[in-house]
């Protein structure tokens, strides 16, 4: 598989503050990536240091196969870094012309990517102008510009309303769909469950887990239980070496399996023993809840 | 280089407060030029007329017309200063560089732009003199108009070393009004240390080791006209001689000044977190 980014143990230090610690992580061609982490856990410096914005500490890093400059690499990036910036006087195409110039990307670019973004019809109103949301919106237009490799995404729904969220995360999906790779640094879980297919946590600018997304929820659930004799129900899944850990709170049960099992052989196995439930959910685990148990434990 | 230039062209242009000061700084010193030149009536009184006094006369008027121009650079100093201070503001410096314009082409970018306008100013100066000097000068003969031409080849290095200065000023200070503050407190510290040094040692090595400073280096590229004016006026006069050339050590401490004022603009940028 194509590699697109490499970063060996990568280190950035803010004066006494560590930022990013001994971080090292690949990005492969086609995947979907998410980095999340908690709001000042290094996500935004690992970005900046790999887009040349940010002076790196130690370590290293390059793009693609390592042959290219970091500069030249960026002209096959497209790349939002948590606010759009553009030049508030002048129009989205003037702007846009302005990063076509950069990357030396043709103008011919500029509406069909405008056209994508849902903001043709206003290329000629001045960027102080434009919600946030569109705001947003042409600054991905800006980066699909020169058809990247890898799009990355800072925080790309931070301060939207619902329909703005919306609006960006089915642009997302949709560019995602025709094979780019895209790397999307939230704190936003929901968010990178939706879109993601590999996930990267770092919490205090250290990497506490690195892989696909669906082998980070691991376990095989937990079910939520209640019936008319808790007491009688709890000594029982304490009994049963396929239950870890139980909960109990107002009534409601909560039991984390350490085997599979479907919810229908649990009601079975329940019945059979002479315990009628009133109440029986199977769950899996969030990725939310996996990632607060894998942000506070360590 | 077309596309660095082009690029910051498209910046400055597309913004009205600088195109307005760029419209400022190269129509002002040509219309008070051509006003000067023509003959004004004080409502019958007397008429004034500069031409009379000789000071368009070639040689004369390359120097008097690259002194007076020189004045004017200040407004071309506020773009200068300003074409930092708004990268920084809308933090379009970081976007520029995600985008994948390297911090060695920013920085040339903005220098290109500084050689484009001084040179295009160093023109417009020369074209300006040269037809007002065929108009009024006695002398015409071509190896006089061609004498001391060399006062454009200083006001083009004395206006590239300012912007420089300003383009360093901008870069370390990353706010405009700021950085034009400094160039004024540089100015009272170039000559609060020309005190310093006169009053503990004497008057000669002070003016020697000021013709070093910044400031200074790029004043003394064109030295004040009038003095000459005098000696022209008054030949006898033999205490009022003084050293108006343009030298050549004059123009290598400006161009000094420029390398390095470019270089730290790149250093601060290069060691910058953004």
């Amino acid at each position: 598989m194509d590699t697109i980014l490499t970063i060996n143990n990568l280190t950035k230090k803010f004066g006494y503050l560590t930022a990013v610690k001994d971080l090292s992580f690949t990005i492969n061609k086609g995947n979907v990536y998410g980095i999340l982490g908690p709001n000042g856990s290094g996500k935004s410096t690992t970005l900046g240091v790999v887009l040349n914005v940010v002076n790196k500490t130690a370590g290293d890093f390059h793009w693609f196969d390592g042959n290219t400059t970091t500069h030249d690499a960026l002209k096959k990036v497209g790349a939002i870094i948590e606010r759009p910036n553009f030049y508030p006087y002048m129009s989205a195409y003037q702007n846009l012309k302005l990063v076509c110039r950069i990357k030396g990307v043709d103008y011919s670019k500029i509406d069909e990517k405008l056209e994508v973004v849902g903001l043709l019809d206003r290329k000629d109103s001045k960027f102080q102008t434009y919600s946030l949301g569109m705001k947003q919106r042409l600054a991905i237009a800006s980066a699909l510009l020169n058809d990247p490799e890898i799009l990355i995404l800072d925080e790309p729904t931070n301060g939207l309303d619902p329909q703005g969220i919306h609006q960006i995360r089915s642009l997302i999906k949709e560019i995602a769909s025709n094979g780019t790779t895209i790397l999307l640094a939230s704190h936003l879980l929901d968010e990178v469950e939706k879109v993601c297919s590999h996930v990267v946590v770092l919490r205090k600018g250290e990497k506490l887990y690195s892989g696909r997304v669906d082998e980070m929820i691991s376990s095989h659930g937990y079910l939520e239980l209640k019936a008319d004799d808790t007491d009688k129900l709890v000594q029982f899944l304490e009994a049963k070496k396929m239950f870890g850990k139980i909960k109990v709170e107002d009534g409601l049960i909560t039991a984390f399996l350490d085997e599979p099992m479907d919810a229908k052989s649990v009601n079975q196995l329940m019945f059979e023993n002479g315990i009628t439930l009133t109440h029986l959910v199977k769950r899996k685990e969030s990725l939310e809840e996996q990632f607060l148990q894998l942000t506070d434990n360590n | 280089m077309l596309r660095l230039l082009k690029l910051e062209l498209q910046k400055l242009l597309l913004n009205r407060t600088s195109k307005v000061l760029i419209f400022i700084s190269f129509i002002l010193p040509f219309t008070v030029l051509i006003l000067s030149s023509i003959k004004i009536n004080f409502f019958g009184f007397f008429t004034l007329e500069l031409g009379e006094l000789g000071i368009f006369n070639f040689p004369i008027i390359w120097h008097i017309t690259t002194f007076f121009a020189s004045y004017f650079k200040f407004f071309f100093a506020i773009v200068v200063v300003s074409m930092i201070g708004n990268e920084y503001s809308n933090k379009t410096i970081k976007q520029n560089l995600i985008d994948g314009l390297s911090k060695k082409e920013f920085i040339l970018s903005k220098f290109y732009t500084i050689i484009f306008f001084s040179l295009l100013a160093t023109v417009l100066i020369s074209l300006a003199s040269f037809f007002i000097g065929l108009y009024y000068s006695s002398y015409t003969e071509v190896n006089i108009i061609f004498r001391e031409t060399e006062f454009l080849l200083a006001y083009f290095v004395k206006l590239v070393g300012f912007f420089s200065l300003c383009l360093f000023f901008g870069m370390l200070l990353k706010r405009s009004a700021f950085a034009l503050g400094f160039l004024f407190i540089l100015y009272i510290v170039e000559w609060i240390v020309f005190g310093l040094i006169s009053w503990k040692a004497d008057m000669e090595i002070a003016e020697k080791i000021q013709n070093f400073f910044p400031l200074k280096s790029m004043y003394k590229l064109i030295d004040q006209p009038f003095q000459r004016i005098m000696i022209t006026k008054f030949p006898d006069n033999g205490d009022l001689a003084y050293d108006y050339g343009v030298h050549a050590s004059e123009i290598i401490i400006v161009l000094a000044w420029t390398a390095l004022f470019i270089f730290l603009s790149f250093r601060l940028l290069k060691k910058r977190d953004l």
